[in-house]
């Protein structure tokens, strides 16, 4: 039995500090409670995005791992090839484990994800979505929301914010017919490490996909980061599951949502829509719940 | 022991490389690359060759897969050609940038569109600022030779940079010649296993890479390895000094003369077509010319001093090109000639482009660059065996 | 627990003192985030209750768990977010501004 793990039986050193993400940044949260579960031997890989960017700019090094940053699309490719190094040198159970953003994942790193996951090799790859290209200044990606608004969905005149909804990310790791894939939220930290544990444990490769807001992008207080990543999934809108011997479950199944619009209202971002957009919103997730509650119930 | 093999460029290289022992390949197949990584693939599929073999989705994942593999210090082979060398070129600074000591074959095809997929340079002038070593090969036995020679020295320690094999699409990659197999405890000897470079990736003393770097340091990155790129020639040679020991064969280093210490012209060519040049050199020699030939092994580090010493005497020289820099002129000509002046030679230089998409490039075409060269007629940049006018 | 010497920064002298590749060691920190702080936690322990929140739930690493029930600072490298203070239940982390500590 693999022992459960919790704020108090973890490791209490630390193998990611002195970054320089913004305060109360929730990416940099899910790397550093992640390694604690992977530990120090884990080679990370992490493409161009707020946490490579904050990490390694010479002379300061954040990782105490071997660490590497990857061309923007390439985590993947980057973290297989290392895998592979490791191994044809003799390495035994090298653990290689890429890091990347929303963008990096699910627009232009998808390509390299999906051969990656196809090779079935072991590696582990954990994207921490803060549903916006943020390193470049907060434009939408294929993980935006609808209706937030970015610098390239503003709030306009014409159209309010983003109009495209999230890509099911998580189901199209799974529809590899991946090792294992599950989704988490820095709101449920101690539901993050068990699933960081079972990536890690698996023997194929293995796919996370943690919901991490961000203060600067979506505007707010850097104190409420990890209330908002626990609210998003109590209203609805972000799920915790699993995929595991090809089997979906959901790990959490809210009995009523918490309001919307308070949680929306609370971030920048959102503070534009109508009622009639809000009412859209759950809506989406009505549905949304309705085909998890069916297929994976 | 070694045997004799009828091989094409691309199994040649294979061959090389399973000489060569790498840890990893990765590679994503590409008209005129295809057969050597089908022939590694079945040397892997077979268990001729104990190797990661990495079959990637794109270009762009078999370089950064080998930057991956490379970082940990394992040994690693890629190869690509045209369209998939463009479509990797990202990755060629980072691994450049990163010193790190990949091998690549890259099977000489010009660029879409029109789409091609016959040989011509252009792919590979595209990506002559990547910080890679490049280096054009002549027949299959010196593509084999150099897989071997490449390894040794995009991993020496002074060095740390990945080199480009350039070898021509078709002429070379397609076309059987006699080649000799070196016996695989003679490249065993020549070259041991590869030692891991102190700023890799280790278990020891965990390394981050590619790391970033601002204004106050990225430009001292920058000169250190651009000032390290000019110890290949010297390595270079004394690779080929210790090849030949061991394998009786020479290659030469960055550039190498045929005729040319008395010639009165001097025709400088890359690759496959040096052959052609030197046949005419041969008979323009019987007629009493003096023509001569330097063949260009390096583009980059670009061999300025060896070249002047080469060519210094003849009162012209042509370069031929196959590619052109669009509103500018053959690239390898910007380069000799930029260097010849840095020099002070005093002759005329002429570009010739030639063999655009696999155009022939004919010994007929060859003769009238050297009447170009002997009369000194016509324009600075002048195009051979064109189908229609001007 | 930080597990690192702080490092001085490198002084380059000459092109052999730079480092070889893009590549640095890793856990080479010279600079401290101290001076982003606006407002700096400040931790009542005759009101903490071990819950371990705040050290499990601080984004950059900055509360270090001595044994089990005690939680210590970094306040080199805290920047202040407030997590701490607003996730811990009985109120043992107060922020105060830094020109008021
Ligand atoms: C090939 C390439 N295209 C674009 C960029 C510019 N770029 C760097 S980071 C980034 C956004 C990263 O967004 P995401 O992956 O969501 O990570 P985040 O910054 O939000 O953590 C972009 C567009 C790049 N570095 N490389
Ligand atoms: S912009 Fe957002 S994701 Fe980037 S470092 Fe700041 S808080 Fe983190
Ligand atoms: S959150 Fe508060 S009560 Fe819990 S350990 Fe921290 S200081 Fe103590
Ligand atoms: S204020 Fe933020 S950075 Fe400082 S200790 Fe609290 S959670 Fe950590
Ligand atoms: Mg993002």
């Amino acid at each position: 039995m693999i022992k459960k793990l919790n704020a108090r039986n973890i490791d209490a050193k630390e193998c990611f500090y002195g970054h320089k993400a913004c305060g109360g940044c929730g990416e940099s949260l899910a790397l550093r409670l992640a390694l604690k579960v992977l530990g120090e031997e884990a080679y990370l890989s992490l493409p161009a995005g707020c946490m490579a960017a904050v990490s390694f700019i010479y002379p300061n090094m954040a990782f105490k791992n071997n660490a590497v940053i990857t061309p923007f699309a390439s985590t993947a490719a980057v973290a297989t090839g290392i895998a592979a190094g490791l191994e044809a040198l003799g390495k035994e159970a090298p653990l290689s484990v890429g890091f990347a953003g929303d963008g990096g994942t699910a627009d232009i790193g998808i390509q390299s994800l999906s051969g990656a996951i196809d090779r079935g090799e072991k590696f582990i790859y954990i994207c921490t979505d803060n549903e916006a290209y943020m390193n470049t200044g907060i434009q939408k990606s294929g993980l935006t929301p609808f209706g937030a608004a970015t610098t390239t969905t503003p709030a306009g005149k014409a159209i309010h914010g983003c109009v495209t909804e999230k890509k099911n990310m998580f189901e199209i790791a799974a529809a590899h017919g991946i090792s294992y894939a599950a989704t988490a939220s820095i709101g449920y930290p101690e539901d993050f490490l068990n699933k960081v544990q079972k990536a890690k444990e698996c023997d194929g490769p293995a796919y996370i996909h943690i919901y991490t807001p961000c203060p600067t992008g979506w505007g707010h207080g850097s104190e409420i980061t990890v209330d908002l990543a626990k609210e998003v999934v109590d209203t609805g809108l972000w799920f915790l599951a699993e995929y595991e011997n090809g089997e979906f479950r959901l790990n959490k199944k809210p009995e009523n949502f918490k309001p919307v619009a308070d949680h929306l209202k609370r971030q920048a971002r959102f503070r534009h829509l109508s009622e009639i957009e809000i009412t859209q919103i759950e809506e989406m997730r009505d549905r949304k719940w309705e085909k998890m509650l069916k297929n994976w119930g | 022991m070694s045997e004799f093999a009828f091989l094409n460029g691309n199994e040649a290289v294979a061959w090389g490389v399973r000489l060569s022992r790498p840890h990893v390949i990765a590679a994503y197949p590409i008209t005129p690359q295809t057969k050597a990584v089908e022939k590694l693939s079945s040397f892997v599929q077979n268990g001729e060759m104990d190797c990661k073999y990495l079959h990637v989705e794109s270009e762009h994942s078999a370089m950064a897969c080998s930057i991956g593999s490379s970082s940990v210090g394992a040994r690693t082979f890629t190869a690509t050609s045209s369209q998939g060398l463009l479509y990797m070129s990202e990755g060629l600074p980072y691994a450049s940038g990163a010193r790190l000591p990949i091998v690549m074959m890259n099977a000489n095809r010009s660029i879409a569109t029109p789409w091609n997929i016959y040989g011509d340079q252009m792919d590979a002038m595209h990506v002559l600022n990547s910080g890679w070593v490049q280096l054009f090969v002549e027949d299959a036995q010196e593509a084999l030779d150099m897989v071997i020679q490449s390894f040794k020295l995009a991993e020496n320690h002074d060095i740390l940079t990945p080199v480009m094999i350039n070898v021509d699409g078709f002429v070379l990659t397609h076309t059987y010649e006699k080649v000799e197999i070196p016996g695989q405890e003679l490249v065993d000897s020549f070259l041991p296993a590869i030692e891991k470079a102190p700023h890799l990736m280790n278990d020891q003393d965990p390394m981050s890479l590619c790391i970033s770097a601002g204004n106050q340091h990225y430009m001292e990155f920058k000169i250190k390895q651009h000032r390290d790129m000019f110890k290949v020639f010297e390595q270079l040679e004394s690779i080929d000094r210790d090849f030949e020991k061991s394998f009786g064969r020479s290659h030469g280093g960055a550039a190498a003369g045929y005729r040319n210490e008395d010639a009165d012209v001097i025709l400088v060519t890359t690759g496959s077509v040096t052959g052609t040049a030197r046949v005419v050199v041969d008979s323009l020699r019987e007629q009493g010319i003096k023509a001569g030939l330097v063949k260009l092994r390096l583009l980059r580090p670009f061999p300025s001093d060896d070249l002047f010493e080469l060519i210094g005497k003849a009162g012209a020289v042509g370069i031929l090109d196959k590619n052109i820099s669009f509103g500018f002129e053959g690239t390898v000509y910007t380069n000799v000639n930029s260097s010849l002046l840095q020099k002070g030679y005093r002759g005329r230089t002429f570009n010739f482009i030639a063999g655009l998409g696999g155009r022939d490039i004919t010994k007929e075409n060859i003769e009238e660059m050297f009447s170009a060269l002997l009369e000194q007629k016509g324009e600075t940049v002048q195009y051979f065996n064109m189908g229609c006018a001007l | 627990m930080k597990d690192f010497k702080m490092s001085p920064r490198p002084l380059w002298k000459s092109l052999s003192d730079v480092p070889m590749g893009s590549s640095c060691s890793s856990f080479h920190i010279c600079d401290t985030n101290a001076a982003w702080r606006v407002f700096r936690p400040v931790m009542d322990y005759s009101l903490c209750i071990g819950c371990h929140q705040c050290y499990l739930l601080c984004p950059d690493g900055a509360i270090h768990k001595e044994d089990a029930k005690v939680f210590r600072i970094d306040y080199d490298f805290c920047k202040g977010c407030g997590i701490c203070a607003n996730q811990c239940k009985p109120g043992a982390i107060s922020m105060v501004k830094e020109d008021q500590v």
